[in-house]
């Protein structure tokens, strides 16, 4: 490979957190991208890292690429400024719960709705970390923190159907402490035309440690999670003992062997069916509702990008066109002469 | 009766009728056919803020002046000349802007007693109610002609009424000896998919304009002869077009891509949807969702190497507050057009005004000086734009330009340049480093940072909007942040090396010096010649295109003048402006926030007042 990890390291100090779920993205990203160049045939200074404000923003400051750290909520309009401006770029925005789903919410949804061919990579840690201690967008209903000391009275987003609300193409789910999956989802990304949103659960060692234990720990992993993968069916478990399978409207769990189960009966995912009417029922999986939180690839269907869109119009018209330049321009129309 | 042809210096029309009447492209098409005649021109869109206010109020009167004539014209017309009311309300609107001796024709089918009692006349006889009975009054059948114009064309009769406003147009083609063809090409340009359309319209103009010739209510026809302007090709041209335009025009000078990310606003609008067209050009255009992205799109931009610019007007430009600082911050190129409208909030949105020259200087947190230009009338909004455009690549930074809705919306005839004739824009693009690239290291002579794209190898880069020293890397050295601040200010004050110098227009020094900027310059203009032609030869003006930083001789030249007396549209922002710049002087003030531009006469008096 033309690139180790090494390669996209900055030389500035990683400032995070010790014990702070944002170093295993980062490495897993690291790690990634010598591969996305060998799949891609990128080079480094093709890749731009944009950001918003919060922990996770000051990502961009430690890839040793080309980097933009915005301001607070504007990272999807800024990334989309980029990849419009320049189509060839590999363009990632990082960014958090609170900045892409409070005060960014409209630029995430805007960008995906345009399906502008850039790559998200949304931190969920469910708490504002950054101003010490508030609840997110994405905190869940009753969660004590400084601003709601009696307990939250408000309900969560879950990012995954909001990005298939707004027609996302793309969305993915990782566990930070999950580095190879993260890695591989990352590629999946970069390969991917679109708006390709991946959602990261990610802990917040400080102000909201241990959010994601429930599913994050070794001891209930397994039983609490499945890794979609295209083609496959949708097997999980200790002992991948368990699968998913239809009953009417509703996904439930079942268990190989038992009932006369197999695993011919089990659901075999499929990413790339453009009605995202499974892809919703996946991403709202929960252990809350006795059912494993999907993680992997959930939705991967192709569709024209923005930008493709924007070169191509504009290729179009220039080949018709009669006015090539400005002296042209400033001569057409009604026009009369002085003598 | 004896048919007499009149030859007059100028005259101004004013179109007035319902919103939905369509008086604004009346009012175009005269203007377009005049300019094209080789008159001088100038106009003046007025219209409320609802698409099709509710029909027969004085609220929802919409109104186009046009201003044209055989000498210099800088203004669109205090007082017109002939006024057009196509209903009760209109009348009541404008007869205030008639000159004693106005013609005023009047559609005689809309002045029955539900459309008076709709305008809230208090008695049946608006024309004497209004005090109009000694002005020429013409009240024409036009509804009920228009329809029996059309009544063969196989058009129903809502829509044959609704070309009433060619006939009017007629009318006044006949009263001022104007050809009919270029209105007639406009026809056929405009409904080539819709022939039948071409053929109604004609008819109707052709109607109207015979019906003037035949009833002998017209005495005099007059004739504008065309005006004695410089030689060269014309065209007609709005500000917002020629703002478009300019930026298109440095984007191509610079060999940069152009990249605009906006969201709609009145009266910025049209900017975007000029640049819109211009994919033949290359140009991107991205609609946003909403004026934040319309300024973060365009900085990212701005990152990735194009010639980014965002186009907004006063509430949007508050929105985009903070991503100033930020297109500061990281010194990156930006055009942030603002076309200035009457506020606070929404306030009046349709109606001019200068009132955001403190938000301009002003409104960001932190220290966060940007350089502003203002453009001073329709044409001139395309040099602005090309010179905001070079200064904002070439220094690597922000800058504002003001424009007004007087002059986005307004038009006059302009002399087409060559390209060749404007000079080069040379962005500090670096494609290479001896060792790591550093994206705050400064040249001498601006001031400037490279500006070095993604995609080139070896320039890896950060920026963003913490504060950084010279290399890049983030920074929270209180040394550091105190010079990086005045590295960043001294930058933008070194422009005021590029620019040129303040000229003063009439005397060189002198009892007064009159002051303005931006969209004034026509009416403080006709206003120093008004008061010239009375004799008063001691007095200059100094209108400013550089706002900030301001020309080097400033101060020089208020030193030349007694008294200085600044007429703006806002209740004093240059005024005060000026004070903190140059406190030895004292600043007389002249100031209208009526969403109005200046009438010429109450410049001429306030000046008179303190001479």
């Amino acid at each position: 490979m033309l690139y180790t990890p090494q390669d996209f390291k900055s030389n500035q100090e990683v400032k995070w957190c010790p014990g702070c779920g944002d170093y295993a993205i980062l490495a897993a990203v690291q790690r990634a991208m010598p591969e996305i160049c060998e799949s891609l045939g990128y080079t480094r200074e093709r890749f731009v890292f944009a950001s918003g404000i919060g922990c996770s923003s000051r990502f961009p400051y430690y890839m040793n690429t080309y980097g933009f750290h915005g301001i607070h909520g504007r990272a999807s309009a800024i990334a989309t400024g980029i990849k419009v401006a320049n189509p060839t770029l590999s363009v990632w925005q990082i960014t958090g719960d609170g900045d892409a789903m409070a005060i960014g919410g409209n630029h995430l949804i805007h960008a995906i709705r345009r399906n502008i061919d850039i790559n998200i990579l949304l931190f969920n840690n469910q708490i504002y970390g950054l101003t010490k201690g508030q609840y997110s967008p994405t905190s869940p209903l009753g969660i004590v923190t400084k601003t709601s000391p009696f307990g939250t009275v408000e309900h969560p987003f879950n990012p995954g159907s909001l990005v298939l609300g707004s027609r996302g193409t793309f969305f993915a789910r990782s566990l930070d402490v999950e580095m190879k999956l993260t890695q591989e989802i990352m590629v999946a990304s970069a390969q991917h035309d679109g708006t390709a949103v991946t959602e990261i659960l990610q802990n917040c060692v400080i102000f909201n440690d241990g959010t994601h234990s429930g599913i994050t720990d070794k001891e209930v992993r397994g039983d609490r999670t499945i890794v979609l993968r295209h083609g496959e069916p949708m097997i999980f478990g200790k002992n991948r003992e368990k699968g998913l399978m239809l009953d009417g409207l509703q996904i439930v769990v079942a268990t190989i062997g038992q009932n006369g189960v197999t695993e011919k009966d089990l659901l075999v995912h499929d990413a790339h069916v453009p009605n995202p009417g499974i892809h919703m029922m996946l991403v709202n999986m929960s252990p809350d509702d006795g059912l494993p939180l999907a993680l992997g690839v959930i939705r991967a269907v192709k569709d024209k990008t923005y930008d493709d869109n924007v070169r191509d119009q504009v290729i179009n018209i220039r080949k018709k066109a009669d006015i090539k330049c400005m002296d042209d321009l400033l001569r057409s129309g009604a026009t009369w002469e002085v003598e | 009766m004896q048919h007499k042809v009149i030859d007059a210096q100028e005259v101004a029309i004013r179109f007035t009728g319902d919103s939905g009447d369509g008086m604004q492209l009346t009012g175009t098409l005269f203007a377009d056919a005049s300019a094209l005649f080789g008159n001088e021109i100038s106009t003046f869109p007025d219209f409320p803020a609802e698409i099709r206010a509710p029909h027969g109020l004085v609220a929802g009167v919409s109104g186009f002046q046009v201003h044209i004539g055989s000498k210099e014209i800088k203004t669109p017309g205090d007082f017109c000349d002939v006024l057009v009311a196509m209903n009760p309300a209109a009348l009541k609107a404008n007869a205030k802007w008639t000159k004693p001796t106005a013609t005023i024709i009047m559609d005689s089918d809309a002045f029955d007693e539900e459309g008076i009692t709709k305008a809230g006349y208090k008695t049946m006889n608006p024309v004497e109610e209004m005090k109009m009975q000694d002005r020429n009054i013409i009240f024409a059948p036009i509804s009920s002609l228009t329809k029996e114009s059309l009544k063969d064309s196989g058009l129903d009769v809502k829509s044959a009424i609704r070309c009433k406003n060619m006939f009017a147009l007629g009318i006044c083609f006949y009263m001022f000896n104007r050809p009919l063809h270029f209105t007639e090409e406009y026809f056929e340009n405009k409904f080539e998919n819709k022939p039948a359309l071409i053929e109604v319209n004609k008819k109707v103009l052709r109607d109207g304009f015979h019906y003037a010739g035949n009833i002998h209510a017209i005495p005099n026809t007059y004739q504008i002869q065309p005006a004695k302007m410089p030689k060269g090709t014309y065209r007609n041209i709005n500000g917002n077009q020629a703002t478009a335009w300019g930026l298109i025009a440095a984007a191509e000078k610079a060999g940069r891509p152009l990249f605009c990310g906006s969201y709609p606003i009145t009266p910025a609008t049209s900017i975007l949807e000029e640049l819109a067209l211009r994919k033949d050009l290359g140009v991107k255009t991205l609609q946003c969702e909403d004026e934040i992205a319309g300024i973060c799109t365009s900085i990212g931009a701005a990152y990735a190497g194009n010639f980014a610019v965002t186009t907004t007007s006063g509430p949007g430009l508050s929105l985009k507050s903070e991503a100033l600082g930020l297109a500061m911050i990281t010194e990156l190129p930006l055009v942030v057009v603002n076309v200035q409208r009457s506020g606070p909030s929404t306030g009046i949105p349709t109606k001019t005004e200068q009132t955001d020259l403190y938000q301009a200087l002003y409104g960001r947190n932190g220290e966060c000086p940007i350089a502003i230009i203002a453009a001073h009338s329709p044409s001139h909004c395309f040099e602005s734009a090309f010179y905001a455009g070079k200064f904002a690549m070439e220094h690597m930074m922000p800058v504002i330009l003001l424009t007004e809705g007087f002059l986005g919306n307004g038009s006059e005839p302009w002399r087409i340049s060559n390209m060749s004739d404007y000079p080069s824009i040379t962005p500090p693009v670096v494609t290479q480093s001896d060792g790591p690239f550093h994206p705050f290291k400064r040249d001498e002579k601006r001031l400037a940072r490279q500006w070095a794209f993604p995609g080139t190898s070896g320039l890896e880069h950060r920026v963003g909007g913490l504060e950084k020293d010279n290399n890049g890397s983030v920074s929270s050295d209180p040394l550091v942040h105190e010079r990086m601040v005045g590295e960043r200010a001294a930058k933008v004050a070194k422009l005021a090396d590029f620019i040129p110098m303040q000229e003063v227009l009439g005397a060189q020094s002198g009892d007064i010096l009159i002051v303005g900027w931006g969209g004034t310059y026509g009416h403080l203009y006709t206003a120093l010649k008004d008061l010239e032609e009375e004799g008063h030869t001691n007095i200059g003006l100094a209108h400013f295109d550089y706002i900030f930083p301001l020309p080097k001789n400033t101060a020089e030249i208020f030193g030349r003048f007694k008294k200085i007396i600044v007429c703006e549209l806002n209740s004093g922002q240059f005024a005060d402006y000026l004070r903190t710049k140059f406190p030895q002087y004292h600043y007389l003030q002249r100031n209208k926030v009526q969403g109005q531009p200046f009438i010429v006469t109450e410049i001429v008096s306030a000046v008179k007042a303190i001479l």
